[in-house]
Protein backbone atom coordinates (compact mmCIF):
# COMPACT_ATOMS: atom_id res chain seq x y z
CA UNK A 1 0.00 0.00 0.00
CA UNK A 2 1.04 3.34 -0.82
CA UNK A 3 0.77 5.81 2.15
CA UNK A 4 2.72 8.97 3.83
CA UNK A 5 3.48 9.38 7.43
CA UNK A 6 2.77 12.56 9.23
CA UNK A 7 6.20 13.66 10.48
CA UNK A 8 5.18 17.23 11.23
CA UNK A 9 1.74 18.24 11.38
CA UNK A 10 1.84 21.94 11.40
CA UNK A 11 -0.51 24.53 13.35
CA UNK A 12 -3.39 23.12 11.10
CA UNK A 13 -2.95 20.81 8.08
CA UNK A 14 -6.43 19.30 6.61
CA UNK A 15 -7.14 17.29 4.05
CA UNK A 16 -9.48 19.03 0.87
CA UNK A 17 -10.93 18.07 -1.90
CA UNK A 18 -13.45 19.99 -3.91
CA UNK A 19 -15.93 19.18 -1.20
CA UNK A 20 -19.64 18.32 -0.33
CA UNK A 21 -21.64 20.45 -1.84
CA UNK A 22 -25.48 19.32 -2.61
CA UNK A 23 -26.46 18.46 1.57
CA UNK A 24 -26.92 21.88 2.74
CA UNK A 25 -30.46 21.05 3.39
CA UNK A 26 -29.10 18.32 5.89
CA UNK A 27 -26.99 20.95 7.65
CA UNK A 28 -24.30 19.73 5.94
CA UNK A 29 -21.32 22.50 5.04
CA UNK A 30 -19.96 22.22 1.50
CA UNK A 31 -16.19 22.47 2.78
CA UNK A 32 -13.55 21.81 0.79
CA UNK A 33 -10.37 23.77 -0.41
CA UNK A 34 -10.47 27.32 0.53
CA UNK A 35 -8.06 28.20 -2.06
CA UNK A 36 -9.43 26.17 -4.87
CA UNK A 37 -7.53 27.52 -8.30
CA UNK A 38 -4.40 26.56 -6.01
CA UNK A 39 -5.35 23.34 -4.95
CA UNK A 40 -6.32 22.48 -8.59
CA UNK A 41 -3.33 23.90 -10.06
CA UNK A 42 -1.41 21.15 -7.25
CA UNK A 43 -3.20 18.15 -8.84
CA UNK A 44 -2.18 19.37 -12.22
CA UNK A 45 1.08 19.43 -10.98
CA UNK A 46 0.97 15.98 -9.68
CA UNK A 47 -0.88 14.42 -12.73
CA UNK A 48 -4.33 14.22 -10.87
CA UNK A 49 -7.73 14.76 -12.00
CA UNK A 50 -8.48 18.11 -9.81
CA UNK A 51 -11.01 16.46 -7.46
CA UNK A 52 -8.09 14.66 -6.04
CA UNK A 53 -7.61 15.40 -1.93
CA UNK A 54 -4.50 17.68 -1.36
CA UNK A 55 -3.41 18.70 1.73
CA UNK A 56 -4.15 22.38 3.13
CA UNK A 57 -1.65 24.13 5.59
CA UNK A 58 -1.84 26.63 7.77
CA UNK A 59 0.69 29.59 8.26
CA UNK A 60 3.39 26.61 9.39
CA UNK A 61 3.68 24.02 6.94
CA UNK A 62 4.01 20.62 7.29
CA UNK A 63 6.47 17.59 6.38
CA UNK A 64 5.79 13.83 5.28
CA UNK A 65 7.93 10.92 4.80
CA UNK A 66 6.71 9.29 2.23
CA UNK A 67 6.99 5.58 2.46
CA UNK A 68 7.05 4.64 -1.00
CA UNK A 69 8.35 7.07 -4.15
CA UNK A 70 5.57 9.29 -4.99
CA UNK A 71 5.54 13.25 -7.24
CA UNK A 72 4.33 15.63 -5.21
CA UNK A 73 3.40 19.65 -5.45
CA UNK A 74 3.07 22.30 -3.68
CA UNK A 75 1.31 25.50 -4.55
CA UNK A 76 -0.81 28.17 -2.90
CA UNK A 77 1.19 30.24 -0.26
CA UNK A 78 4.59 30.33 -1.03
CA UNK A 79 7.12 28.31 1.12
CA UNK A 80 10.47 26.80 0.75
CA UNK A 81 10.05 22.99 0.43
CA UNK A 82 12.58 20.74 0.82
CA UNK A 83 13.19 16.56 -0.17
CA UNK A 84 15.67 15.51 3.18
CA UNK A 85 16.52 18.54 3.33
CA UNK A 86 17.53 19.77 0.01
CA UNK A 87 15.59 22.93 -1.48
CA UNK A 88 13.25 21.42 -3.97
CA UNK A 89 11.00 23.29 -6.46
CA UNK A 90 7.49 25.34 -5.37
CA UNK A 91 4.96 25.50 -7.64
CA UNK A 92 6.74 22.63 -9.75
CA UNK A 93 6.49 18.88 -9.38
CA UNK A 94 8.81 17.18 -6.93
CA UNK A 95 10.12 13.90 -7.06
CA UNK A 96 10.05 12.38 -3.61
CA UNK A 97 11.89 8.94 -2.77
CA UNK A 98 11.03 6.14 -1.11
CA UNK A 99 11.43 6.87 2.64
CA UNK A 100 13.04 10.90 1.99
CA UNK A 101 10.48 13.54 3.97
CA UNK A 102 8.89 16.52 2.26
CA UNK A 103 8.76 19.29 4.18
CA UNK A 104 6.69 22.54 3.10
CA UNK A 105 7.96 24.78 5.29
CA UNK A 106 6.45 28.40 6.60
CA UNK A 107 4.52 30.52 4.15
CA UNK A 108 6.32 33.43 3.83
CA UNK A 109 3.30 34.85 2.18
CA UNK A 110 0.08 34.30 2.49
CA UNK A 111 -1.51 31.71 4.42
CA UNK A 112 -2.35 28.24 2.96
CA UNK A 113 -0.01 26.10 1.07
CA UNK A 114 -1.46 23.12 -1.06
CA UNK A 115 0.43 19.73 -1.68
CA UNK A 116 -0.88 17.11 -3.88
CA UNK A 117 0.78 13.75 -4.46
CA UNK A 118 0.12 11.57 -7.13
CA UNK A 119 -2.46 9.36 -6.69
CA UNK A 120 -4.31 11.84 -4.16
CA UNK A 121 -4.52 11.39 -0.71
CA UNK A 122 -7.16 8.44 -0.22
CA UNK A 123 -8.63 8.23 3.17
CA UNK A 124 -12.70 7.27 3.37
CA UNK A 125 -14.87 9.74 1.65
CA UNK A 126 -17.61 10.94 3.64
CA UNK A 127 -20.88 11.98 1.53
CA UNK A 128 -18.45 11.92 -1.45
CA UNK A 129 -15.62 14.14 -0.07
CA UNK A 130 -12.42 13.78 1.54
CA UNK A 131 -12.34 17.29 2.99
CA UNK A 132 -12.46 17.92 6.84
CA UNK A 133 -14.94 20.71 7.41
CA UNK A 134 -14.23 22.24 11.00
CA UNK A 135 -17.54 23.85 11.49
CA UNK A 136 -18.51 19.91 11.60
CA UNK A 137 -16.17 17.78 12.34
CA UNK A 138 -16.96 15.57 9.07
CA UNK A 139 -14.45 13.87 6.98
CA UNK A 140 -11.11 13.15 7.97
CA UNK A 141 -9.33 14.71 11.32
CA UNK A 142 -6.58 17.24 10.79
CA UNK A 143 -3.09 15.81 10.59
CA UNK A 144 -1.19 14.85 13.46
CA UNK A 145 2.18 13.31 14.40
CA UNK A 146 2.96 10.32 13.41
CA UNK A 147 -0.36 9.60 11.67
CA UNK A 148 -0.49 7.65 8.48
CA UNK A 149 -1.86 9.08 4.95
CA UNK A 150 -2.92 6.30 2.45
CA UNK A 151 -2.36 7.76 -1.26
CA UNK A 152 -4.19 6.79 -4.10
CA UNK A 153 -2.81 4.79 -7.52
CA UNK A 154 -1.39 7.53 -9.37
CA UNK A 155 -3.42 7.91 -12.46
CA UNK A 156 -1.07 10.08 -15.22
CA UNK A 157 2.55 11.66 -15.59
CA UNK A 158 3.22 14.62 -13.37
CA UNK A 159 1.73 17.45 -15.35
CA UNK A 160 3.72 19.85 -17.79
CA UNK A 161 3.17 23.20 -16.92
CA UNK A 162 5.34 26.05 -18.60
CA UNK A 163 5.09 28.97 -15.76
CA UNK A 164 3.25 29.21 -12.80
CA UNK A 165 2.29 32.06 -11.61
CA UNK A 166 2.71 32.85 -8.21
CA UNK A 167 0.25 35.52 -6.93
CA UNK A 168 1.66 37.79 -4.86
CA UNK A 169 -0.55 38.15 -1.75
CA UNK A 170 -2.06 40.84 -1.97
CA UNK A 171 -1.49 44.54 0.01
CA UNK A 172 -5.05 45.24 0.22
CA UNK A 173 -7.88 42.52 -0.18
CA UNK A 174 -10.97 43.53 -2.39
CA UNK A 175 -13.78 42.37 -2.51
CA UNK A 176 -16.71 43.04 -4.64
CA UNK A 177 -19.77 42.32 -2.79
CA UNK A 178 -23.56 42.40 -4.46
CA UNK A 179 -25.75 43.75 -1.92
CA UNK A 180 -28.21 41.45 -0.88
CA UNK A 181 -30.57 39.89 0.68
CA UNK A 182 -30.76 42.04 4.05
CA UNK A 183 -28.98 45.04 3.22
CA UNK A 184 -32.30 46.34 4.28
CA UNK A 185 -31.52 45.53 7.93
CA UNK A 186 -28.83 48.62 7.64
CA UNK A 187 -28.79 51.94 7.86
CA UNK A 188 -27.26 53.98 4.68
CA UNK A 189 -24.53 55.16 6.94
CA UNK A 190 -23.58 51.42 7.83
CA UNK A 191 -24.00 50.67 3.97
CA UNK A 192 -21.33 54.07 3.98
CA UNK A 193 -18.87 52.04 6.27
CA UNK A 194 -18.76 49.03 4.22
CA UNK A 195 -17.61 51.10 1.40
CA UNK A 196 -15.35 53.07 3.11
CA UNK A 197 -12.65 50.71 3.97
CA UNK A 198 -11.22 50.97 7.51
CA UNK A 199 -11.57 47.15 7.85
CA UNK A 200 -8.25 44.77 8.48
CA UNK A 201 -9.00 40.77 8.53
CA UNK A 202 -8.56 39.44 12.08
CA UNK A 203 -6.70 36.91 13.59
CA UNK A 204 -9.74 35.34 14.71
CA UNK A 205 -10.73 34.17 11.37
CA UNK A 206 -10.60 30.47 10.36
CA UNK A 207 -12.13 27.72 7.43
CA UNK A 208 -15.52 29.17 8.96
CA UNK A 209 -15.45 32.98 8.07
CA UNK A 210 -13.18 35.42 7.37
CA UNK A 211 -13.46 37.47 10.24
CA UNK A 212 -12.95 41.65 10.40
CA UNK A 213 -11.43 44.12 12.83
CA UNK A 214 -12.78 48.05 12.31
CA UNK A 215 -16.10 49.81 12.18
CA UNK A 216 -19.53 48.52 13.44
CA UNK A 217 -21.90 48.51 10.87
CA UNK A 218 -25.27 50.13 12.28
CA UNK A 219 -28.25 48.18 12.20
CA UNK A 220 -31.37 49.97 11.18
CA UNK A 221 -34.12 47.57 12.57
CA UNK A 222 -33.90 45.53 16.06
CA UNK A 223 -35.15 42.20 16.39
CA UNK A 224 -33.94 39.01 14.96
CA UNK A 225 -34.32 37.66 11.58
CA UNK A 226 -35.70 33.94 11.76
CA UNK A 227 -32.96 31.63 10.35
CA UNK A 228 -32.43 31.39 6.68
CA UNK A 229 -29.76 29.57 4.21
CA UNK A 230 -27.16 31.61 3.63
CA UNK A 231 -24.23 31.05 1.04
CA UNK A 232 -20.36 30.94 0.60
CA UNK A 233 -19.21 34.18 0.89
CA UNK A 234 -21.91 35.60 2.62
CA UNK A 235 -21.30 39.42 4.28
CA UNK A 236 -22.81 38.08 7.84
CA UNK A 237 -23.12 40.81 10.33
CA UNK A 238 -23.37 39.55 13.88
CA UNK A 239 -24.97 41.52 16.76
CA UNK A 240 -21.21 43.34 17.44
CA UNK A 241 -21.47 44.94 13.59
CA UNK A 242 -18.13 43.40 12.33
CA UNK A 243 -18.93 41.87 9.24
CA UNK A 244 -17.71 38.07 8.59
CA UNK A 245 -17.35 36.62 5.06
CA UNK A 246 -18.61 33.19 5.08
CA UNK A 247 -15.99 30.57 3.71
CA UNK A 248 -16.15 27.06 2.72
CA UNK A 249 -16.95 25.40 5.87
CA UNK A 250 -20.24 28.42 7.10
CA UNK A 251 -23.50 27.26 8.22
CA UNK A 252 -25.79 26.39 6.28
CA UNK A 253 -28.64 28.58 7.86
CA UNK A 254 -28.37 31.37 10.35
CA UNK A 255 -30.16 34.43 11.97
CA UNK A 256 -27.83 37.21 11.57
CA UNK A 257 -28.36 39.49 8.64
CA UNK A 258 -26.08 38.76 5.35
CA UNK A 259 -25.88 42.39 4.01
CA UNK A 260 -24.36 41.15 1.02
CA UNK A 261 -22.30 38.41 -0.83
CA UNK A 262 -18.71 38.35 -1.89
CA UNK A 263 -18.17 36.64 -5.73
CA UNK A 264 -16.51 33.69 -5.24
CA UNK A 265 -13.83 34.61 -7.62
CA UNK A 266 -12.73 36.73 -4.67
CA UNK A 267 -12.48 34.12 -1.92
CA UNK A 268 -9.17 32.49 -3.24
CA UNK A 269 -7.42 35.85 -2.10
CA UNK A 270 -9.68 35.69 0.92
CA UNK A 271 -8.45 32.74 1.50
CA UNK A 272 -4.68 33.77 1.68
CA UNK A 273 -5.31 36.85 3.47
CA UNK A 274 -2.82 37.25 6.82
CA UNK A 275 -4.58 38.63 9.44
CA UNK A 276 -3.99 42.42 9.57
CA UNK A 277 -4.81 42.79 5.93
CA UNK A 278 -6.69 45.90 4.78
CA UNK A 279 -10.11 44.77 3.70
CA UNK A 280 -11.65 47.16 0.96
CA UNK A 281 -15.45 45.78 0.15
CA UNK A 282 -16.56 47.12 -3.20
CA UNK A 283 -20.57 47.10 -2.66
CA UNK A 284 -22.80 47.02 -6.06
CA UNK A 285 -26.54 46.92 -5.94
CA UNK A 286 -27.74 43.28 -7.01
CA UNK B 1 -52.92 38.02 -4.28
CA UNK B 2 -53.80 34.37 -5.79
CA UNK B 3 -57.14 32.59 -5.78
CA UNK B 4 -56.06 30.57 -2.12
CA UNK B 5 -55.43 34.22 -0.79
CA UNK B 6 -51.53 33.91 -0.78
CA UNK B 7 -49.13 36.15 -2.19
CA UNK B 8 -46.22 35.05 -4.17
CA UNK B 9 -42.90 34.40 -2.43
CA UNK B 10 -41.23 37.69 -2.49
CA UNK B 11 -37.47 36.58 -4.21
CA UNK B 12 -34.44 38.33 -2.87
CA UNK B 13 -30.64 38.43 -4.40
CA UNK B 14 -28.04 37.02 -2.54
CA UNK B 15 -25.42 37.55 -5.43
CA UNK B 16 -24.85 36.65 -8.77
CA UNK B 17 -26.22 32.42 -8.72
CA UNK B 18 -28.22 32.53 -5.81
CA UNK B 19 -32.40 33.83 -4.60
CA UNK B 20 -33.84 33.82 -1.11
CA UNK B 21 -37.59 32.93 -1.54
CA UNK B 22 -39.53 34.77 1.35
CA UNK B 23 -43.04 34.13 2.49
CA UNK B 24 -44.76 34.89 5.23
CA UNK B 25 -45.26 32.08 7.77
CA UNK B 26 -44.08 29.04 8.52
CA UNK B 27 -46.34 26.57 6.70
CA UNK B 28 -46.41 29.05 3.21
CA UNK B 29 -42.07 28.02 3.50
CA UNK B 30 -43.20 24.33 3.88
CA UNK B 31 -45.33 24.61 0.99
CA UNK B 32 -43.16 26.28 -1.02
CA UNK B 33 -40.31 23.59 0.08
CA UNK B 34 -42.38 21.39 -1.46
CA UNK B 35 -43.74 23.28 -4.55
CA UNK B 36 -39.72 23.32 -5.37
CA UNK B 37 -39.35 19.93 -4.66
CA UNK B 38 -41.96 18.93 -6.85
CA UNK B 39 -41.01 21.35 -9.87
CA UNK B 40 -37.26 19.90 -9.51
CA UNK B 41 -38.81 16.05 -9.72
CA UNK B 42 -41.03 17.12 -12.97
CA UNK B 43 -37.88 18.98 -14.53
CA UNK B 44 -39.61 22.91 -14.77
CA UNK B 45 -36.82 23.84 -12.28
CA UNK B 46 -33.59 25.53 -13.79
CA UNK B 47 -30.92 23.35 -12.63
CA UNK B 48 -29.73 23.84 -8.91
CA UNK B 49 -27.33 22.67 -6.55
CA UNK B 50 -29.16 23.55 -3.20
CA UNK B 51 -32.92 24.19 -2.10
CA UNK B 52 -32.44 24.83 1.72
CA UNK B 53 -35.61 25.88 3.83
CA UNK B 54 -35.86 27.75 6.48
CA UNK B 55 -38.36 29.59 8.86
CA UNK B 56 -40.19 31.73 6.42
CA UNK B 57 -37.76 31.19 3.29
CA UNK B 58 -36.18 29.07 0.92
CA UNK B 59 -32.74 29.09 -0.71
CA UNK B 60 -31.75 28.46 -4.33
CA UNK B 61 -27.99 27.98 -4.89
CA UNK B 62 -25.96 27.16 -7.76
CA UNK B 63 -28.91 29.05 -10.32
CA UNK B 64 -27.52 30.04 -14.22
CA UNK B 65 -29.56 32.73 -14.05
CA UNK B 66 -31.37 33.87 -10.45
CA UNK B 67 -32.89 36.81 -12.03
CA UNK B 68 -35.37 34.81 -14.68
CA UNK B 69 -36.38 32.89 -11.79
CA UNK B 70 -37.47 35.63 -9.35
CA UNK B 71 -39.56 37.17 -12.41
CA UNK B 72 -40.98 33.31 -13.19
CA UNK B 73 -41.70 32.75 -9.25
CA UNK B 74 -43.36 36.38 -8.92
CA UNK B 75 -46.31 34.54 -11.08
CA UNK B 76 -46.54 31.22 -9.06
CA UNK B 77 -49.27 30.53 -7.06
CA UNK B 78 -48.13 27.97 -4.61
CA UNK B 79 -51.41 25.42 -3.62
CA UNK B 80 -51.18 25.03 0.29
CA UNK B 81 -49.96 21.29 1.48
CA UNK B 82 -48.54 20.39 -1.65
CA UNK B 83 -47.64 16.65 -0.99
CA UNK B 84 -48.40 16.95 2.52
CA UNK B 85 -50.37 14.30 4.19
CA UNK B 86 -49.15 11.36 2.15
CA UNK B 87 -45.75 10.80 3.43
CA UNK B 88 -45.20 8.39 5.94
CA UNK B 89 -45.52 9.47 9.34
CA UNK B 90 -41.82 8.65 11.19
CA UNK B 91 -42.10 7.01 14.37
CA UNK B 92 -39.26 7.81 16.76
CA UNK B 93 -39.39 6.32 20.67
CA UNK B 94 -38.51 8.51 23.49
CA UNK B 95 -37.74 8.36 27.33
CA UNK B 96 -39.19 11.68 28.60
CA UNK B 97 -36.95 12.02 31.19
CA UNK B 98 -34.57 15.12 30.41
CA UNK B 99 -33.39 17.32 32.93
CA UNK B 100 -35.78 19.90 31.91
CA UNK B 101 -39.25 18.44 31.92
CA UNK B 102 -40.33 20.43 35.29
CA UNK B 103 -39.84 23.53 34.19
CA UNK B 104 -41.24 22.77 31.06
CA UNK B 105 -44.30 21.35 32.42
CA UNK B 106 -44.50 24.10 35.03
CA UNK B 107 -44.27 26.65 31.11
CA UNK B 108 -47.46 24.30 29.87
CA UNK B 109 -49.03 24.19 33.20
CA UNK B 110 -49.61 20.79 33.52
CA UNK B 111 -48.00 18.05 35.69
CA UNK B 112 -44.32 16.36 34.72
CA UNK B 113 -46.03 13.34 33.97
CA UNK B 114 -48.32 14.89 31.76
CA UNK B 115 -44.99 16.39 29.18
CA UNK B 116 -45.07 13.39 27.94
CA UNK B 117 -48.65 12.45 26.50
CA UNK B 118 -49.21 15.88 25.53
CA UNK B 119 -45.67 15.56 23.42
CA UNK B 120 -46.66 12.27 22.10
CA UNK B 121 -49.86 13.12 20.72
CA UNK B 122 -48.69 15.84 18.78
CA UNK B 123 -47.61 15.22 14.89
CA UNK B 124 -44.73 17.25 13.81
CA UNK B 125 -42.92 17.90 10.47
CA UNK B 126 -39.30 18.95 9.97
CA UNK B 127 -39.42 22.40 8.45
CA UNK B 128 -35.38 22.72 8.13
CA UNK B 129 -31.80 21.73 9.04
CA UNK B 130 -29.14 23.48 10.24
CA UNK B 131 -26.90 23.94 13.46
CA UNK B 132 -25.40 20.41 12.79
CA UNK B 133 -25.85 17.76 10.08
CA UNK B 134 -29.37 15.99 10.89
CA UNK B 135 -29.99 18.71 13.36
CA UNK B 136 -33.85 19.11 12.06
CA UNK B 137 -36.10 22.24 13.63
CA UNK B 138 -39.71 20.39 13.89
CA UNK B 139 -42.73 22.20 13.89
CA UNK B 140 -45.98 21.13 14.80
CA UNK B 141 -46.27 22.45 18.67
CA UNK B 142 -49.02 24.71 19.20
CA UNK B 143 -48.51 28.21 20.11
CA UNK B 144 -49.17 27.17 24.08
CA UNK B 145 -46.86 25.32 24.01
CA UNK B 146 -43.68 27.52 22.81
CA UNK B 147 -41.08 27.75 25.71
CA UNK B 148 -38.18 30.23 25.31
CA UNK B 149 -34.30 28.64 25.50
CA UNK B 150 -32.83 28.14 28.39
CA UNK B 151 -31.16 31.54 29.81
CA UNK B 152 -27.87 29.50 30.20
CA UNK B 153 -27.18 27.32 27.71
CA UNK B 154 -25.43 23.41 28.58
CA UNK B 155 -21.58 23.20 27.63
CA UNK B 156 -22.91 19.39 26.64
CA UNK B 157 -26.20 18.20 25.96
CA UNK B 158 -25.90 14.31 24.79
CA UNK B 159 -27.01 12.71 21.55
CA UNK B 160 -30.34 11.53 21.23
CA UNK B 161 -31.79 14.59 23.55
CA UNK B 162 -35.26 15.36 22.76
CA UNK B 163 -35.80 19.49 23.37
CA UNK B 164 -37.99 21.78 22.91
CA UNK B 165 -37.31 25.97 22.12
CA UNK B 166 -39.50 28.52 20.46
CA UNK B 167 -42.00 26.63 18.40
CA UNK B 168 -39.49 23.85 17.65
CA UNK B 169 -38.74 20.25 18.65
CA UNK B 170 -35.47 19.08 18.25
CA UNK B 171 -33.57 16.10 18.52
CA UNK B 172 -29.21 16.15 18.91
CA UNK B 173 -27.76 14.05 16.63
CA UNK B 174 -24.42 14.51 18.92
CA UNK B 175 -23.30 15.50 22.06
CA UNK B 176 -22.90 19.48 21.40
CA UNK B 177 -23.36 22.67 23.31
CA UNK B 178 -27.13 23.48 23.43
CA UNK B 179 -29.85 26.09 25.11
CA UNK B 180 -32.84 23.84 24.22
CA UNK B 181 -34.99 23.05 26.84
CA UNK B 182 -34.49 18.85 27.53
CA UNK B 183 -37.24 16.93 27.78
CA UNK B 184 -36.12 13.52 26.91
CA UNK B 185 -33.78 10.91 25.09
CA UNK B 186 -34.03 8.74 21.93
CA UNK B 187 -31.90 5.96 21.41
CA UNK B 188 -32.89 6.68 17.38
CA UNK B 189 -29.75 7.19 15.24
CA UNK B 190 -30.64 11.03 14.10
CA UNK B 191 -27.52 11.17 11.84
CA UNK B 192 -24.84 8.91 10.36
CA UNK B 193 -23.02 9.68 7.06
CA UNK B 194 -22.57 6.00 6.03
CA UNK B 195 -25.92 5.58 5.98
CA UNK B 196 -28.80 6.65 3.03
CA UNK B 197 -30.31 8.51 3.99
CA UNK B 198 -27.76 9.86 6.05
CA UNK B 199 -30.07 12.05 8.56
CA UNK B 200 -33.41 10.41 9.89
CA UNK B 201 -35.08 14.15 9.91
CA UNK B 202 -34.71 15.42 6.53
CA UNK B 203 -36.75 18.68 5.57
CA UNK B 204 -40.39 17.66 4.81
CA UNK B 205 -40.16 14.47 6.99
CA UNK B 206 -42.97 13.84 9.14
CA UNK B 207 -42.72 12.65 12.80
CA UNK B 208 -44.21 11.45 15.64
CA UNK B 209 -42.46 10.71 19.09
CA UNK B 210 -43.79 7.27 20.98
CA UNK B 211 -43.30 7.04 25.08
CA UNK B 212 -41.36 4.05 25.63
CA UNK B 213 -41.00 3.01 29.38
Amino acid sequence: MRFLTVVRAGALTTVQDLGRPGHAHLGVPRSGALDRPAHRLANRLAGNPEDRATLETTATGCALRAETAVTAAVTGAPCPVRVDGRPAAWGAPVRVPAGAVLEVGAATAGLRSYVAFAGGVAVPPVLGSRSHDVLSGLGPAPLADGARLPLGAPCGPAGAVDAVPCAAPPAELVLPVVLGPRDDWFTPGALRVLAGGGFTVSAAGNRVGLRMDGPALERARDGELPSEGVVLGAVQVPPDGRPVVFLADHPTTGGYPVAGVVAGAALAAAAQAVPGTPVRFLPTAA
Amino acid sequence: MTAAGRAAPRALPVGRHALLLEVGTAAEAQDLHAELLRRRAAGTLPPVREIVPAARTVLLDGLADPSALAADVARWEVPPQAGAGHAPVLTVPVRYDGADLADVAALWGVAEDEVARVHSALEFRVAFCGFAPGFGYLTGLPEHLHVPRRATPRTAVPAGAVALAGPYTGVYPRSSPGGWQLIGRTEAVLWDPAREPAALFAPGTRVRFEVCA
